[in-house]
């Protein structure tokens, strides 16, 4: 019966948690966010007390429920060993094995120096839940999108707009190798063994596991009753069961009262024990050499950032009619100071509390978040305009973080943090390389922080000239214009080109998205450390 | 509406016709080889009860016995179904033979078709029937200054040729008159003398019938109509529709109507051949109530059907010109103009009624000749203005937040436009650099219309409506 009520819970929070990173519409969100927000770590960084002290009463009366029920990346675990034991003669296939306490005390003590040390990557690939987050955000995402834009596309037959298409694509090429190589190692280690992973690596589960030695229900052998059959030991996924002894380590007890069903001699309890009876004297002597391995699953590749073939249309004279022209892909541009999204207050604020869970990322609608591939900020969200920009309207990624890295704001207080500011390469800009008007980035200003000035009176001065410092590069005549040929070659003076009041700049991106200059915009934002308000 | 049906299927496939027509004093003289369906029953399905010989009419310099449906090879399908890659050719030859079939024997083609690709096209299926069956008219489409000079122009001219497989020519024309005013027209055809080296041509046989095809402004029309006892034009190509009738001034200040340009024509006994008879698919793609209005009419036909009888009425017109991308468009208007069923007066007064109802809701008059295109800057420009004129006929183009339909309309407002025109070719790209609006020959000014769609949609994303 328990065991029922567990897998019952278990499976309704997993769909729930899997879905609010499925989900690319912003409805679940509302109605689902406060699942991201009592996961544990997360709840620890946001400093949400209630949510901690509840977690930890919860584990001090009832043992690690968390981890069976709440915590995604352990019920993952519990499917995939579930549909391992699937096969012949494979249902009860564990062993007991002893605490590897070195390991575990030794992660946990990474883990925390981490934390003060600000290594937020290092942070973000040990907590499970963000390791579950990556997984679906960055594998099973992809799949689900293709899903729903089939349905898109048979509405689109239909008449319908019940589904819209949506964009798949690889925010960041490491972290999506990280994501896949923490499935492939969670499968083989759950395949094999059931919950190696949370009872040797997870932080989550160390701490959890050191309070629920003293809860209050515990599951117990009764050794009168018990014959040593090894029944719970073999089907026993946390290997914590030591039936010769009638002992079970308790820190490494998810609750999951898979053994309470199993043993046919009524041995196995899980009933109020109190304080008093402590039970789990373990032993920490005898290392097993044959210990799962220290998870060799971190090695990933950075700077592989480079994407885009681009054909250079040639500037070519309208002759004929109809056609598209070519749009070359707009490219990163080298930002001293990387975006990180409204809400977020600061670089540092971002580091120290994200997680690296990427429900940010998934939320994000306008293809403006993706993780970085910094190495101190790995797998955190950072902010680029090729795809979109920071829309005035969305507030999405403030509403879902659980961790109090991208904290709650509303559209009207988004409209006055300034997260970055333009900056205005003269080498791209389209009035004086085409020789058309454009003040595009002007138009779509939400503050009027643009003005659109005479080149004369801003192109001599060298002010801005040394600002786009290697951003100019590239950008060649890839836009294919016909009369710029003609005309480039007059004088700039009556050009009409952007003139930015940093004061007034919120770093939207809204110019450096619309600018027609491609493949490198010819204005961009750079980051703010601290983000101001205007 | 089966326009209706088509465009769920793929918005790139909303109708396209135009039309063209010139006319002679003979409607009477009916061909042997009429329309009539042989062994297939019903020519468009709906309004197929027409089977009966296709409408001739007779020019009177040459004689020529020209069908009222002329086929316009501008909106030629593309392999696929989009506006990319190669001309779906099996496609074009089935249709030209069906067409020819049914005794349509007017093909309009030019070189700046379909990315350059429709004289070619036009050439390979045509090859394919006797020369003597049917007439062919292309363009000298010399729009960009680089082939303003004599030599690039005769180039253009022999090559067309060249691509239609041909050694003469039946009706050629100058090439979208007046869109630059005189002075554009100066230059592309008196300063070089090629308007004279046409008239050698003409002379020579090459060129069977000449003439011009007309948009934007008037003061070339009427030189050219002034000037007509010296360079004796065979026809004159003019838009005219039910809509352009009286509105096409008021509808764009710089265009003029269609009801003073056939009248002068007329006045001289010019035939004309009529083009955008359909405006693109606007008339037959038109608000609900209008749509409704038409079928309560006539409940068998097509609402395209009115706008073709209202071309084909006009007895001074040749031939009537309708860029066919799909076999049903051709059936439908087989259908139409075997026989036509000249309008009434009082049909005549229900059209007018319809463009006067038209004229309220502030569709934006582009036609999707693509003539604007390619954008420099990537933009879909047809595709934008046409999903905007598809919510106003569809109701949604909300006008606050407070309407009933708002978050109905609002959704199908920008899902759509997502589906219609990819992200990076909307409207929010537009810089403004004003290089497509020469080209427009509706004379919309591109820009403006692009940054207030541009604004509107902002409005709705942002809900601030």
């Amino acid at each position: 019966m328990l065991r029922k009520i567990r897998i019952a819970l278990a499976v309704l929070c997993f769909t729930l948690i899997t879905l609010l990173f499925l989900d690319f519409t912003g409805t679940l969100h509302a109605w689902l966010g406060w699942l991201a927000k009592i996961q544990f770590f997360p709840a620890v960084l946001a400093l949400n007390l209630g949510v901690v002290i509840a977690l930890t009463v919860l584990t001090l009366l009832f043992g690690r429920v968390y981890c069976s029920v709440i915590c995604p990346m352990g019920v993952f675990q519990d499917i995939i060993s579930w549909i391992s034991g699937r096969r012949k003669k494979k249902k009860a296939r564990f062993t007991y094995s002893p605490a590897k306490s070195w390991l575990r005390y030794g992660i946990l003590a990474i883990f925390i120096i981490a934390i003060i040390a600000g290594i937020g990557s290092l942070v973000a690939l040990l907590d499970p839940y963000s390791a579950y987050g990556r997984i679906v955000q960055n594998l099973f995402s992809p799949l689900y999108r293709w899903g729903n834009n089939l349905l898109a596309y048979f509405a689109e037959k239909a008449g319908s707009y019940a589904f819209y298409e949506t964009e798949v694509w690889i925010r960041s090429i490491p972290t999506f190798i990280i994501a896949a190589v923490t499935l492939i190692a969670v499968v083989i280690l759950a395949w094999r063994n059931g919950r190696t992973y949370c009872n040797t690596i997870c932080p989550v589960g160390t701490v959890l596991g050191f309070f629920s030695r003293f809860s209050l229900f515990k599951p117990v052998i009764d050794a009168e009753k018990c014959k040593e059959c090894s029944l719970c030991t073999r089907r026993c996924k946390a290997s914590c069961i030591d039936y010769k002894n009638h002992d079970i380590d308790y820190s490494r007890c998810v609750a999951c009262m898979d053994c309470i069903d199993t043993c046919k001699h009524g041995a196995l309890k899980y009933r109020f024990v109190g304080w008093g009876k402590l039970v789990s004297g373990k032993k920490a002597d005898n290392d097993r050499s044959s210990a799962p391995e220290n998870q060799s699953r971190r090695n990933f590749l950075t700077g592989a950032g480079a994407f885009i073939g681009v054909t250079m249309l040639s500037a070519q004279e309208k002759k004929i009619d109809g056609g598209l022209a070519e749009i070359l892909d707009k490219k990163i541009p080298d930002r001293q100071t990387p975006i990180v999204p409204p809400g977020a207050i600061s670089l540092k604020n971002m580091a120290s509390h994200c997680t690296g869970c990427q429900l940010c990322v998934s939320a994000c609608p306008n293809g403006v978040l993706r993780p970085s591939a910094g190495l101190m900020t790995l797998m955190q969200p950072e902010s680029s305009y090729e795809r979109g920009y920071c829309r005035p309207e969305c507030v999405k990624c403030s509403e879902v973080c659980p961790a109090g890295a991208i904290l709650k704001i509303t559209p009207a207080e988004k409209s006055a943090i300034s997260i970055g500011h333009a900056v205005w390469v003269k080498e791209n800009c389209i009035p004086l390389t085409d020789g058309v008007s454009c003040g595009n980035c002007a138009r779509h200003c939400p503050t009027g922080a643009i003005t659109m000035v005479p080149c004369s009176e801003v192109c001599d001065s060298g002010k801005d000239a040394g600002k786009g410092k290697g951003h100019g590069k590239g950008n060649g005549n890839g836009n294919g214009n016909g009369n710029g040929n003609g005309k480039q070659k007059r004088r700039h003076g009556n050009a009409m080109v952007p003139l930015i009041n940093e004061e007034r700049c919120i770093g939207c991106g809204a110019c450096e998205n619309l600018c027609p200059a491609r493949p490198f915009s010819a204005i961009y934002v750079e980051g703010r450390q601290v983000h101001t308000s205007i | 509406m089966k326009e209706n049906d088509n465009n769920t299927i793929n918005r790139r496939e909303f109708l396209r016709r135009l039309g063209l027509g010139t006319a002679a004093a003979s409607t009477a003289l009916l061909a042997a080889t009429g329309c009539r369906d042989k062994g297939r029953k019903s020519v468009a399905g709906r309004q197929g009860q027409e089977s009966g010989e296709m409408t001739y009419r007779t020019n009177p310099t040459t004689g020529d016995r020209v069908s009222l449906l002329g086929f316009g090879m501008m909106r030629l399908p593309f392999i696929g179904g989009g506006n990319e890659g190669d001309i779906d050719q099996e496609m074009v030859n089935s249709m030209i033979d069906y067409a020819l079939e049914h005794g349509v024997n007017y093909f309009d083609t030019s070189p700046a078709y379909c990315q350059g690709k429709s004289e070619r096209a036009t050439g390979i299926a045509l090859k394919r029937h006797p020369r003597d069956k049917y007439f062919i008219a292309t363009k000298l489409s010399n729009f960009a200054p680089s082939t303003w000079s004599r030599e690039a122009s005769i180039e253009m001219y022999r090559n067309s040729f060249k691509e239609l497989q041909v050694d003469y020519i039946d009706y050629m024309l100058l090439h979208g008159i007046g869109m630059g005013g005189m002075k554009e027209f100066e230059q592309r055809y008196i300063d070089n003398g090629i308007l004279d080296f046409l008239l050698e041509e003409r002379k020579a046989g090459r060129i069977r019938n000449l003439g011009f095809s007309y948009h934007g402004d008037v003061e070339v029309f009427d030189t050219m109509l002034a000037r007509h006892d010296e360079y004796k034009w065979d026809f004159v190509q003019i838009q005219l529709n039910y809509l352009d009738w009286k509105y096409a001034k008021q509808i764009n200040p710089r265009n003029t109507n269609a009801e003073y340009l056939y009248g002068e024509l007329e006045k001289r006994g010019i035939p004309a051949v009529i083009m955008e008879p359909l405006l693109g698919g606007r008339l037959s793609n038109v608000p609900d109530n209008i749509a409704v209005m038409l079928k309560k009419r006539e409940p068998e036909r097509s609402v395209a059907s009115w706008a073709f009888r209202f071309a084909g009425t006009y007895p001074g017109i040749l031939t009537v010109l309708s860029g066919m991308t799909r076999m049903e468009h051709l059936q439908d208007n087989l259908g139409t103009y075997c026989p036509l069923d000249p309008l009434t007066d009082e049909e005549f007064a229900l059209l007018q009624q319809a463009a006067a109802m038209m004229m309220e809701f502030g569709t934006i008059p582009c036609n999707d000749c693509k003539y604007c295109m390619p954008c420099p800057y990537g933009l879909d420009i047809p595709a934008i203005l046409l999903h905007y004129n598809k919510c106003i006929n569809e109701g949604n183009i909300p006008a606050s937040r407070q309407d009933p339909n708002y978050r109905k309309a609002r959704r199908a407002f920008l899902i759509g436009y997502d589906r219609s025109v990819p992200k990076l070719r909307q409207a929010s790209h537009c810089i403004g650099c004003n290089q497509c609006t020469p080209h427009c020959p509706q004379g919309i000014l591109i820009p403006v219309e692009m940054q207030k769609i541009d604004q509107y949609v902002e409005k709705l994303k942002q809900e601030t409506l």
